[in-house]
């Protein structure tokens, strides 16, 4: 039986989408078999970041409106076999689907899959309720700013209400150098705070744009952000991997060169 | 981190973000709407009034966090700062 994971956040613009696509491709490289759905309805961007936009026949409406059959609709990754996508549809709107038909439709997907992955789009309404109905754990993004991390508390409280038992927190867009100079949260800043475990910190890198832009998710590349998705994705699957160290910037070289020399 | 520190000397941007999320937290926590401060701060009114002159226009309550020994060293706490006009002498 797969495991569902919503990766949510309140707060839009905060990289639930980007980490998606990183998370689902970085447990596709540890041989998991794993499936992605965006559950934006209205607001279609999980395919454009994963390169898969061109490729696009049925979406998730069409699937709970039974136009097609639930196979017909999955996309599979350009470089991964055993990765897949249920886009959304991007002209209709929220309401189009129910709590009930997307629990319907995870449970069909368990049975195939190791891992169901949901992209959650912002807020706290019927999408939000939709993505969270299915699922087993939650992964919460948040960036180390006021807003984000505020939002991330009231979402927090909502899937505690919702009985989601494991729930974990990602920070992302960590700038180290802001950090250093006092003029960002670090992460412990932010994880006493916000009173969850911590799976993982992913520095604000370039290099997450330049994969965006190419629409190829970066996670296990020779990047620091694509090691910090690694490392997350491992973390996921219940291994213990210590942190990068995003403060210091010799630690982290340090590190990376560790990493390597292991592997 | 108390509310002196602001005035002794400039904190980092990155703490000032900390302490403001704490206490905004605290507040959303207990879901505390601003209605129900404004009827907990004219019950308050009303009760010292009846003992003391208070500078009710400069009365601020809040919901914020106090230190203890349970609990993570800190719990919620009503805070209230009540300026005194004058206290009324019985006779």
């Amino acid at each position: 039986m797969g495991e569902v994971i919503v990766i949510t956040s309140g707060k839009g613009g905060v990289g639930k989408t980007t980490t998606t696509a990183n998370v689902g491709t970085g447990l596709a490289q540890l041989d998991k078999k794993v499936v992605m759905i965006d559950t934006d309805i209205g607001l279609r961007n999980l395919d454009v970041v994963m390169g898969l936009e061109n490729r696009i026949v049925y979406n998730l409406v069409d699937v709970i409106e039974e136009k097609c059959r639930l196979k017909q609709a999955l996309i599979h990754d350009k470089k991964y076999p055993e990765l897949y996508l249920l886009p959304s549809a991007q002209t209709r709107d929220k309401d189009s689907v129910s709590p009930e038909q997307m629990v319907a439709l995870i449970n069909q997907l368990r049975e195939e899959f190791d891992y169901i992955l949901l992209d959650c789009p912002a807020g706290i309404e019927q999408g939000f309720k939709n993505a969270i109905a299915g699922a087993d754990r939650a992964l919460v993004v948040t960036t180390p700013e006021v807003s984000a991390v505020r939002d991330a508390d009231r979402i927090i409280g909502l899937l505690e209400a919702n009985e989601i038992k494991q729930i974990d927190l990602l920070v992302n867009r960590l700038r180290m150098d802001m950090v250093k100079r006092g003029d960002m949260m670090n992460v412990d800043d932010v994880t006493d705070i916000l009173a969850v475990n911590l799976i993982g910190a992913v520095p604000d890198d370039e290099h997450v744009v330049i994969s965006t832009n190419n629409g190829e998710p970066l996670a296990g590349n020779n990047t620091l952000a694509g090691q910090a998705y690694s490392n997350i994705c491992k973390r996921i699957l219940g291994e213990e991997v210590p942190f990068l160290d995003l403060d210091e910037v010799k630690g982290v070289f340090g590190k990376l060169k560790e990493l390597f020399k292991k592997n | 981190m108390g509310l002196m520190d602001l005035f002794t000397k400039k904190k980092s941007s990155g703490n000032v973000a900390k302490d403001r999320l704490k206490l905004l937290l605290v507040s959303d926590r207990a879901n505390c709407s601003p209605e129900m401060m404004e009827m907990i701060k004219n019950d308050i009114i009303a009760v010292i009034s009846k003992y003391m002159e208070i500078d009710a226009d400069a009365l601020d309550v809040k919901i914020t966090e106090t230190d203890s020994d349970s609990n993570n060293g800190s719990v919620p706490a009503l805070f209230a700062n009540i300026p005194i006009k004058d206290i009324k002498h019985s006779k």
